[in-house]
């Protein structure tokens, strides 16, 4: 279907209907319960995992296919944020002009930035993209925001004031972001017995872009395009003394990737319109990078859950506190209940970096492939049979060196 | 590379699941039957904490929710009771909100604007949170602000100090107990010309965005008032760790008195490399060189050690205050805790009782009905003595304290002495003036 | 002329830090072929090594005080660290006092011990991952490292000063024949450049002048040649890696009374000592040296007055846009070898 085969056709199959059921299956536990901390289904982690998995998958069409570690992707989803957010201010509320034109700008910076960028490659390719971001971040956070010409707001993110032309806002439409007339956080939640779920209308629209985003990225994996990239990684000296120039390719792959970080951008300023410079930072385009890693280089479906696993623990284990730890805890006898969250406290809370640090380390260290090697691993257990090894088909492939 | 080729009939297919998968959002539309966000149905309230818990500052937000758990036992009648005892308006009972128990959930800001309002949004959507209090960052205050005026809750700002808080970013739903940068200066300044005379000349070192803009553009209004001059004003990265470059250019620029407006880890490095570099010790046109930080913390004080002895700056509050209030609050804060709270503590501390007061006396968690109760109240008796909370622009008005870097401390908390208390008359403004103009409160949002 | 040589001074002390990071980060590079995002958190211990001796040092017991109070109305308690009273109150207090410079003593075998024990049970299985994995576990590693040192001494900064004997400043100027009080510089500062200098010297004549020494440079240039002369070129490399920690970690010491140490110091130098070693070139020991010192200066320039008005934001931009433009035009950084990290 889509003209895609059929493995590829049941992962997408697969991904709608987890995307399309996610407010069902991220909140397992009934309401009030307490595992319901665990709970993830509220509108705006579900839109955060969407949107962070579009950057990622993103990311990965460069860093995946052709092996180039940029260390600056950031930007362009900062610059996507603020386009989207000046749209707003300038023209009207719908986010369609906005995500428009964040995907645009984003595409002709990355395209700026990669061209000089890719003039180098490895660690050389990574500090100039570095550079970049950074000297953006700078700039938005500080000198952009001067009072005579105020770009970005600084430090308190760029949004909305009630003074601003919105030259093309209606006296009906909503006043926040909406997709001609329909709020984006217009949410219905439905009652099953304990259970309460979700269902947001920004949720959707960014779950329906990625759907869209990821097919794209599947056709280009599976292209002769994706082929070209793939080469890039493996041996890009050979593939120039054959004649070929790839930079025209790695230059492609970074644009593309770099309009996918706008598009993400674009649609964080539409679920919530406020842009921040942090967004630019280069513990931002760190993150991606980890995300990718994190969820499998290279595999299609990795840098998402990469997305979605970093995101979870930074918005539901920092919310645990030593009180809801006491709740969880209070069937033990007292003295066992303090020893147990005494344990306990040291990761949780204002400790979720820790966890999140051990985990990033335990999963590079057991599962070298991420966590999709660790799906397959899971899958081939339950199946009884030895790993199969990998053939070109699969999406998964050995980062180079 | 077989199966690459579009055929119509996938196209088709694709184009309608496209279509069904856009069409899908307006089936469910908005309702709900509660007249306001969240409101409380059953026998508790759920008030949200949103504090940096990691970074930098994690220790302030630390400190900050150590503050609104007591204040929550306070509440809910554990513990002594606090302040409730010294309050002036007597509608809390301990018996919750409204005879609702109060619970809280937690969150962690990051100081980062984006991470903040991802945290406020979590306890809003899962929580159910109906108040969002704490924060140790201007631009983080704005920022959740915003989100509470969109999403329909009331923001109870922690500490946050740059005018634009409750200038031209105010907002119906946000109120601020805290101090801003035009206090500072008006406090500071007549402190300044009694202990410096009126002809000095000033430099200026600031971080380089919002707050320390609207900082520096205080203090230099408020100290050229008094005859000063301004010899320079720098512009420091935000990232930097050393300020040397920064600090050398001074000694030789004709200015004798230095002006630091940073905050947290800056103003801990470039007021040590300020004293590294000998500026206390030097003499510039015949006068002994002085330097002042607007903006202290205790933590900070703390965290610079013996170099703010003598160095002069504003604060909120500060536990060594005499008021009935303060010697409540400090006295459960200490007993629970074993060390004085905060400026930053006692704002969100105070913050979460005027929440609670308000929501009393107005009958109802209605934010619309929290903000009429919280306009124009007139109280005493959380620290600072009389304070009104103006229904111009939602900021608070209170004494403003003039502090010192104590030269013979007697144990670790008290690094910093009270210089003098600025009556409250001294230190307010008109809500039109040129720092805080721009901005609208708006209408209150009640959300749902 | 004083301002310009007061920036000069300003930037070789930054440099000096930059430098020393660098240094370790490229001989990780240049020996093991590893990325350590982790090298930050090794420069953070250091300074932790003094803090930590600081705290040992002022381990005290207690004694009340009927006649002071605390905040809360209570008898105060006073403190007395052991170490005054098994030394008498002056030379204790002297001890206390020179707690930074002890911490030198205190922090090398812990710190050679850490890289030890960081290279053999970690980064040695990592030797053959790709680089992307060496990053994200070394990433892990750092946030694992800060937030351990975070959980034991809080966020806040802590004031680790100099010796009293040092902490003053000097006129330098009436030295080399300007006015009085044209340049005074404080003494730990001098110190510190000092400092660095020499373990730089320390270093570079290790490598130069000791059979060990030559066998690494010949391991780092051709490492299976070397290994397959029959020598153990990993172990050699593992004890580099020690090295290594011990450069950054002595650097994080001292450091401290400059700037007081913070548990997220390492991430704050962790980006810049990346772009110092690409700028110096990969692979290249002199080159890291030079290009920290050289952004270290050009750092100081751009945050003059002069500079910012001409170039609106240039203190906030300057190392990055010299990253850029010493990449556009020297292809490997100042002084890099050909294919080192270059896939």
């Amino acid at each position: 279907m889509f003209g895609l085969n059929k493995k590829d056709t049941s992962l997408l199959i697969i991904v709608g209907l987890l995307t399309l059921l996610a407010p069902f299956i991220l909140n397992p536990f009934p309401e009030g319960s307490a595992m319901a901390q665990f709970n993830a289904g509220y509108p705006d982690l579900m839109q955060r995992f969407v949107i962070f998995g579009i950057f990622a998958i993103g990311f990965n069409i460069l860093f995946g296919l052709t092996g180039y570690l940029s260390f600056g992707h950031a930007a362009f989803l900062g610059v996507g944020s603020y386009s989207a957010v000046w749209m707003f201010k300038l023209l009207s509320y719908n986010i369609i002009p906005a995500i428009a034109l964040s995907v645009v700008v984003a595409g002709v910076f990355s395209l700026l930035i990669g061209y000089v960028s890719l003039r180098r490659s490895g660690i050389y390719f990574s500090i100039l993209t570095l550079a970049f971001a950074q000297m953006s971040f700078a700039l938005a956070y500080s000198v952009l925001s001067n009072p005579k010409f105020n770009l970005t707001n600084g430090e308190t993110g760029l949004q909305v004031y009630a003074d601003d032309p919105q030259i093309l806002q209606g006296a009906n439409s909503p006043d926040l972001p909406h997709l001609f007339g329909l709020p984006m956080r217009a949410t219905y939640t439905m009652d099953v017995g304990a259970w309460s779920f979700d269902f947001n209308a920004g949720y959707y629209f960014c779950a329906i872009v990625m759907m869209v985003v990821f097919y794209l990225s599947i056709r280009i994996f599976r292209s002769p395009f994706g082929m070209m990239l793939r080469a890039v990684k493996s041996n890009q000296q050979r593939m120039n003394y054959t004649g070929l120039n790839s930079k025209p390719y790695t230059l492609a792959a970074f644009v593309i990737s770099g309009m996918y970080a706008g598009l993400a951008g674009g649609l964080m300023a539409a679920m919530d319109p406020l842009a921040g410079a942090e967004r630019m930072q280069w513990t931002a385009s760190g993150e991606v990078v980890l995300m990718t890693i994190l969820g499998g280089t290279g595999t299609l479906i990795g840098p998402v859950l990469g997305a979605g696993f970093i995101k979870y623990f930074e918005n539901i284990f920092s919310k645990i506190n030593d009180s809801v730890l006491h709740s969880w805890f209070a069937f033990l006898p007292d003295g066992l209940e303090d020893a147990v969250v005494f344990v306990i406290h040291p990761f949780i809370g204002k400790g979720w970096h820790l966890t999140l640090g051990i985990l990033f380390m335990l999963v590079v260290i057991y599962l070298p492939g991420g966590l999709v090697e660790g799906g397959q691993r899971l899958l081939n257990r339950i199946k009884r049979k030895k790993p199969k090894t990998d053939d070109a088909t699969s999406g998964k492939t050995e980062p180079a060196e | 590379m077989t199966n690459k080729s579009i055929t119509r009939r996938g196209v088709l297919k694709s184009g309608a699941v496209t279509g069904a998968g856009l069409f899908l959002p307006t089936i469910f539309t908005a309702s709900s039957a509660a007249a306001y966000t969240n409101e409380p149905t059953g026998g508790s309230v759920t008030l949200g904490f949103n504090v940096p818990q990691t970074g930098p500052y994690a220790e302030e937000g630390n400190d900050e929710l150590l503050a609104q758990q007591l204040a929550v036992e306070h509440l809910n009648g554990e513990g002594d009771g606090g302040c409730l005892n010294t309050f002036t308006s007597k509608v809390l009972k301990g018996n919750g909100i409204l005879g609702k128990k109060v619970e809280f959930v937690t969150g962690d800001t990051q100081t980062k604007s984006d991470a903040a309002r991802a945290s406020a949004k979590s306890m809003i959507e899962k929580d159910g949170a109906i108040m969002i209090n704490g924060g140790s960052s201007s631009g983080v205050a704005v920022a959740v602000q915003g989100l509470c005026q969109e999403a329909g809750v009331i923001f109870m700002a922690g500490l946050t100090h740059a005018n634009d808080t409750t200038g031209k970013d105010k907002k119906a739903n946000g109120f601020r107990h805290f101090f801003n940068a035009y206090m500072s200066g008006a406090a500071l300044a007549p402190v300044l010309a009694a202990e410096m005379g009126n002809e000095r000349r000033a430099y200026h070192l600031t971080a380089d965005y919002n707050w320390g803009w609207t900082q520096e553009e205080s203090i230099v209004a408020s100290t050229e008032a008094l005859g000063w001059e301004t010899v320079n004003t720098v512009k420091t990265p935000l990232a930097s760790t050393d300020f040397s470059s920064y600090i050398t250019p001074v000694l030789n620029s004709g200015a004798d008195v230095l002006v630091l407006n940073h905050y947290g880890g800056n103003m801990v490095n470039s007021l040590t490399n300020a004293i590294q570099f000998g500026l206390l010790d030097k003499v510039a046109n015949g006068k002994d060189f002085k330097i002042v930080v607007p903006l202290y913390s205790e933590l900070m004080a703390a965290g610079a050690g013996e170099n703010i002895k003598g160095v002069l700056g504003s604060m909120n509050w500060n536990w060594q205050l005499q008021d009935e209030g303060t010697k409540a609050f400090v006295k459960s804060f200490g007993e629970k805790y074993g060390k004085p709270p905060s400026n930053s503590a006692q704002t969100c501390y105070a913050q979460v009782l005027l929440y609670a007061d308000a929501c009393e006396r107005a009958g109802t968690f209605n934010p619309c009905g929290v903000v009429e109760a919280l306009e124009d109240f007139e109280f005493d008796g959380l620290g600072n003595g009389p304070t009104w909370y103006r229904g111009a622009d939602h900021q608070c008005f209170k004494d403003v304290l003039v502090v010192r870097g104590n030269e013979n401390p007697t144990n670790a908390y008290d690094t910093l002495e009270i210089v003098e208390i600025t009556p409250r008359a001294q230190v307010e403004y008109d809500p039109e003036h040129p720092m805080f103009k721009g901005g609208s409160l708006g209408e209150c949002n009640p959300g749902a | 002329m004083d301002a310009i040589l007061l920036q000069i001074l300003n930037g070789l002390d930054k440099g000096s830090a930059y430098a020393l990071i660098a240094l370790g980060l490229t001989l990780i590079f240049g020996t093991l072929g590893v990325v350590n995002f982790a090298h930050g958190a090794l420069f953070m211990i250091g300074a932790f090594c003094a803090v930590t001796l600081q705290k040992l040092m002022n381990l005290s017991f207690e004694t009340i005080d009927e006649s002071q109070t605390d905040f809360l109305g209570n008898p105060l308690k006073v403190e007395t660290p052991y170490v005054e009273a098994w030394f008498g109150p002056e030379t204790g207090a002297t001890i206390i006092d020179w707690s930074v410079p002890l911490a030198i003593l205190f922090a090398i075998p812990i710190m050679l011990a850490v890289g030890y024990v960081m290279e053999r049970g970690l980064i040695k299985h990592f030797y053959k991952r790709p680089h992307a994995d060496q990053i994200l576990v070394t990433f892990g590693l750092a946030i694992v490292l800060q937030e351990i040192v975070k959980y034991f001494f809080g966020a806040n900064p802590i004031q680790t000063p100099a010796p009293d004997a040092l902490s003053g400043s000097i006129d330098l100027g009436t030295m080399i024949g300007f006015d009085p009080n044209a340049i005074i510089y404080p003494i730990w500062r001098l110190v510190y450049f000092g400092f660095a200098v020499a373990i730089i010297g320390a270093v570079f004549s290790f490598l130069q002048f000791t059979t060990f020494g030559m066998v690494v440079r010949a391991g780092m240039a051709d490492r299976e040649t070397v290994g397959l002369l029959g020598i153990n070129i990993d172990r050699r490399f593992t004890i580099m890696f020690g090295i290594a920690a011990a450069v950054a970690g002595l650097a994080g010491v001292m450091y401290g009374p400059l700037n007081p140490p913070n548990y997220h110091m390492g991430m704050d130098f962790l980006v810049l000592s990346f772009v110092v070693v690409v700028v110096g070139g990969m692979g290249s020991l002199p080159g890291a040296v030079l290009a920290g010192f050289l952004l270290g200066i050009l750092e100081s320039f751009a945050s003059t007055t002069w500079a910012t008005t001409t170039i609106p934001g240039i203190n906030q931009i300057i190392i990055y846009l010299v990253a850029i433009i010493v990449l556009l035009t020297r292809p490997r950084g100042l002084m890099g070898r050909k294919g080192v990290m270059e896939e």
